[in-house]
């Protein structure tokens, strides 16, 4: 009897947690954003999948970056380094592109990413060390990377480089193409939706990083770190571990994601994702990641980062089309966001009228 | 004998800078019982647990302050850190929990977000996390200084079903039946130094007392003597008509001047809420307040200190101490903010004033600029109780001021309670202990789900009238 009861309480619904609510949130407004713009703005390409490949193919370096802002955010950190390690990224593998000389362009494109990957890892790690085991504050240490970072892609080269290698591009125009995503031109020929690689790769970074938050030890010892560091520890969770991984999975990711920004664009180039990590931030908040840590979710920061490329879309087809519009919509949004949050959180457990899935019993204080 | 011991412990000393927390201390718990650690705040206990805990071989234990993570769930709260697989498996992480909790009567879903759960619901899970650890070895330290009778009884039984399958328990506490109803025997410490080791059997509640305070008292009686009740003058100090809050629902209330009256009723009753809302600490939603006989606005706290009104919050790590500021900041601040800060003090008054409550009070530190943080659970309360009292309010709300305090203290504070009545001071008492509001309150409202049920004066303040009220019998 005892085992009936206990299986029902297991599978009684619970009001959403924090997290998956303010994940909703953001994927609610995405898919009103995009049905509008297909309503009123369908003759500019909403109408076509191919608009919505190309804001894939066109962000999937920041869906990236976003998604290792979010990991290092939920342990309550923060990390504006990224940016810079992508331009170092880019600038160090299109010089080591041109200039190795090595026969087999596999094996050359293969070393390319290898040496992505171990600058974000070098970054990663040496951060992670210092945030981790010296306690210094992350912000200031990643600062110091963003500087150490751009500083040293200008020493690599002051002029931009254009990758030459043959292979290379060869793998820069290679496209997924489907077929029955694609449309019919005037002429008669079908033009299949393009979806790059590095999109692909984008989405299964994605899937990926919500594996390891949700069901790896790791990934829950994040979010209890983020929740509280002092019980995390209690608990006996390596507090210092988990935090020093957050930071390097953060650092390996932005190498891959210039990796992923040279496959888009091959030039190196100083200003390469300039800011970009703001935009990670941004995205990060819109998907529902709360800067105190604890709380957040890739998915959320995917449509996060969906939702960002969306308006700046919608902005540069209209008629205010000058970048400072772009820039001032996605302010907007970003305060709306954070607005709304905190609406949502504080008057949760209150006598509010909300609909019931966003009630949650009034929390019980003592007496 | 000496053989069913699970753990000895033999001349272990722990310094801090400028305290010696223990010295020399032995102690030794058997198989199968539950041993009570006793003492004064700053005794030891902690600090005794700390160091036992540090060795962490099939030990668990419960501390003072909830340790869990607020963002996670329940079932994730009982499993986390000590899980050695790679990945979570949830479905079974949630199975596991809802049999455990189902099987210690917890009302906790595994699902639920811990956040969401009462404290002492929290308090509940802890146990439940350190009890599925399957140890030789639990301590619980305070763990009922948060919970009320039911929820303690609930604690009891779990304690010995797990002293029958042959668990050794470390119990600290400060309230005496417990310890007389749940414990075996008593190992008392004093200014971290080891008392004696007793069957319960053999130390009766006089002798314990005695011994945990180093004097001997001649009976129980002597110390029971606290004073005479104060019933206050004919002035209204303060009356509040249709207060509510954006927690509490509207009610009336009024206190004179050098009355002390009480908030009473079961934890959930909203006594805290009534005095919060009264402070204007929680959005205050309607009402109208006057002070002696003027109209005044409340809506922040701010406003009730200008107009005299000091409050001592039940919650001690959420509204109370800053840790990182010394004892002597912490005890100045709220006099600091009514004075305005243009008017700053003078350091030797400072230290004058701080000295004076630190004395009055026997909060126990190396010295006032020791940092709060390292101060016993019990002697960061007496802080907070020092930094109302300096501020010499006219009217005083405490709410449950002597929480996790020690016999000794308690009566202290008790009698101090009634000498600042006696000067004309009115204070509003909250504590779960009944007793101890019988002792020095003159008036009792009692609360039952968020509302004023009754009032008790009088001939009428009796434990038996109150329960009955309390439960809601006839009236
Ligand atoms: N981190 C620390 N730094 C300096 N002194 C400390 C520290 N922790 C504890 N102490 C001191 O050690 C002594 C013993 O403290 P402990 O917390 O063990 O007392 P306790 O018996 O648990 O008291 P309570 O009943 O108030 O909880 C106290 O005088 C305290 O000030
Ligand atoms: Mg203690």
């Amino acid at each position: 009897m005892s085992a009936v009861k206990t299986e029902r309480a297991a599978k009684r619904r619970e009001p959403l947690t924090n997290t998956s609510l303010l994940m909703l949130i953001s994927v609610c407004i995405f898919f009103f954003m995009y049905a509008a713009a297909i309503i009123f703005m369908g003759d500019s390409g909403f109408t076509k999948p191919q608009m919505f490949f190309d804001l894939l193919n066109d962000n999937a370096y920041l869906i990236i970056i976003a998604c290792s802002l979010t990991i290092v955010m939920i342990g309550g950190g923060i990390n504006i380094s990224v940016g810079g390690v992508i331009g170092l990224t880019v600038m160090a593998c299109a010089l080591f592109l041109n200039g190795n000389g090595i026969e087999n362009s596999f094996l050359s494109i293969l070393l390319t990413l290898l040496l992505a990957l171990g600058i974000g890892l070098a970054f990663g790690v040496g951060q992670g060390f210092l945030v981790s085991y010296l306690d210094i504050q992350p912000f200031i240490v990643t600062l110091a990377g963003m500087f150490l970072s751009r500083g040293l892609t200008t020493i690599l080269s002051v002029n931009p480089v254009k990758v030459t290698h043959a292979g290379f591009l060869e793998l820069v125009k290679t496209k997924i193409k489907i077929p029955w995503l694609g449309y019919t031109a005037q002429n008669g020929n079908l033009i299949p939706a393009k979806l790059e690689i590095g999109a692909v790769v984008a989405l299964c970074v994605v899937v990926l990083m919500y594996v390891l938050l949700r069901y790896m030890r790791l990934g829950r010892h994040i979010y209890a770190l983020g929740g509280n560091q002092q019980s995390a520890l209690m608990l006996g969770i390596n507090v210092r571990r988990a935090r020093f991984s957050s930071y390097v999975i953060s650092g390996v990711l932005s190498g891959l994601a210039g990796f992923i920004f040279l496959m888009h664009k091959p030039t190196g180039n100083a200003s390469v994702a300039m800011r970009s990590e703001m935009d990670a931030i941004a995205a990060s908040i819109i998907g529902g990641t709360l800067l105190t840590g604890g709380v957040g979710n890739v998915i959320g920061t995917f449509f996060g980062v969906m939702i960002l490329a969306t308006i700046q879309k919608i902005i540069g087809l209209s008629p205010l089309k000058e970048s400072y519009w772009q820039d001032m919509t996605s302010g907007a949004m970003l305060g709306f966001f954070i607005l709304l949050q905190s609406v949502v959180l504080s008057s949760r457990g209150k006598k509010m009228k909300l609909p019931d899935w966003m009630k949650i019993g009034a929390p019980k204080k003592t007496a | 004998m000496q053989n069913d011991a699970v753990l000895t412990m033999r001349g272990i000393c722990k310094r801090f800078p400028g305290t010696m927390a223990l010295n020399h201390v032995d102690f030794t718990l058997r198989k199968g019982e539950i041993h009570a650690l006793m003492g004064e705040n700053g005794a030891g206990k902690s600090t005794l647990i700390k160091v036992l805990d540090a060795q962490n071989a099939g030990i668990s234990t419960v501390y003072q302050e909830i340790t869990l993570c607020p963002n996670l769930t329940v079932a994730e709260n009982m499993f986390i850190g000590r899980d050695p697989g790679k990945s979570v498996h949830w479905k079974e992480y949630e199975k596991r929990a809802a049999a455990i909790l189902d099987g210690l009567g917890i009302p906790a879903r595994p699902r639920q977000e811990l956040s969401r759960c009462s404290l002492a619901v929290q308090q509940m899970v802890a146990i439940a996390r350190a009890v599925d650890m399957k140890c030789k070895v639990l301590i619980l330290d305070e763990p009922t200084s948060s919970l009320d009778e039911k929820e303690v009884e609930m604690l009891f039984k779990l304690m010995r079903d797990l002293r029958a399958r042959g668990v050794g328990i470390i119990f600290v506490t400060h309230f005496l039946e417990q310890v007389y109803e749940v414990s075996d025997r008593i190992t008392v410490l004093r200014n971290g130094e080891l008392v004696g080791e007793y069957a319960v059997a053999d130390l009766p509640q006089v002798e314990l007392v005695a011994k945990m305070m180093g004097k001997d008292l001649n009976d129980l009686a002597d110390l029971e003597q606290v004073g005479q009740k104060s019933l206050g003058g004919q002035e209204v100090v303060y009356d509040a008509r249709g207060l509510s809050s954006s927690e509490s629902r509207p009610f009336d209330f009024s206190i004179r001047c050098g009355e002390v009256n009480g908030f009473t009723g079961l934890l959930g009753s909203g006594r805290s809420e009534s005095v919060r809302a009264v402070f204007g600490a929680d959005r205050v939603t309607g009402g109208k307040v006057q002070i002696k006989g003027k109209t005044v606005k409340i809506s922040k706290p701010h406003d009730a200190m200008t107009h005299g009104i000091g409050y001592l919050p039940e919650d001690r790590k959420r509204d109370g101490i800053i840790a990182d500021l010394s004892v002597r900041e912490n005890i100045i601040l709220a006099l600091q903010v009514m004075k305005g800060f243009f008017h700053p003090m003078s350091r030797s008054q400072m230290e004058k004033f701080a000295d004076e409550y630190i004395q009055a009070l026997q909060i126990k530190t190396a010295s006032q600029d020791t940092p709060i943080k390292s101060l016993s659970g019990g002697n960061q309360q007496k802080v907070i109780l020092a930094r109302w009292l300096l501020t010499h309010p006219d009217y005083l709300i405490l709410d449950e001021p002597t929480r996790g305090i020690d016999v000794g203290t308690k009566l202290e504070i008790q009698k101090l309670v009634l000498k600042l009545a006696e000067e004309n001071m009115s204070v509003t008492f909250i504590s779960s202990e009944i007793e101890e509001m019988l002792r020095v309150c003159s008036r009792l409202i009692v609360m039952r789900d968020r509302k004023i049920v009754g009032e008790l004066s009088g001939d009428d303040l009796t434990q038996g009238h109150v329960m009955k009220t309390i439960a809601g019998g006839e009236q």
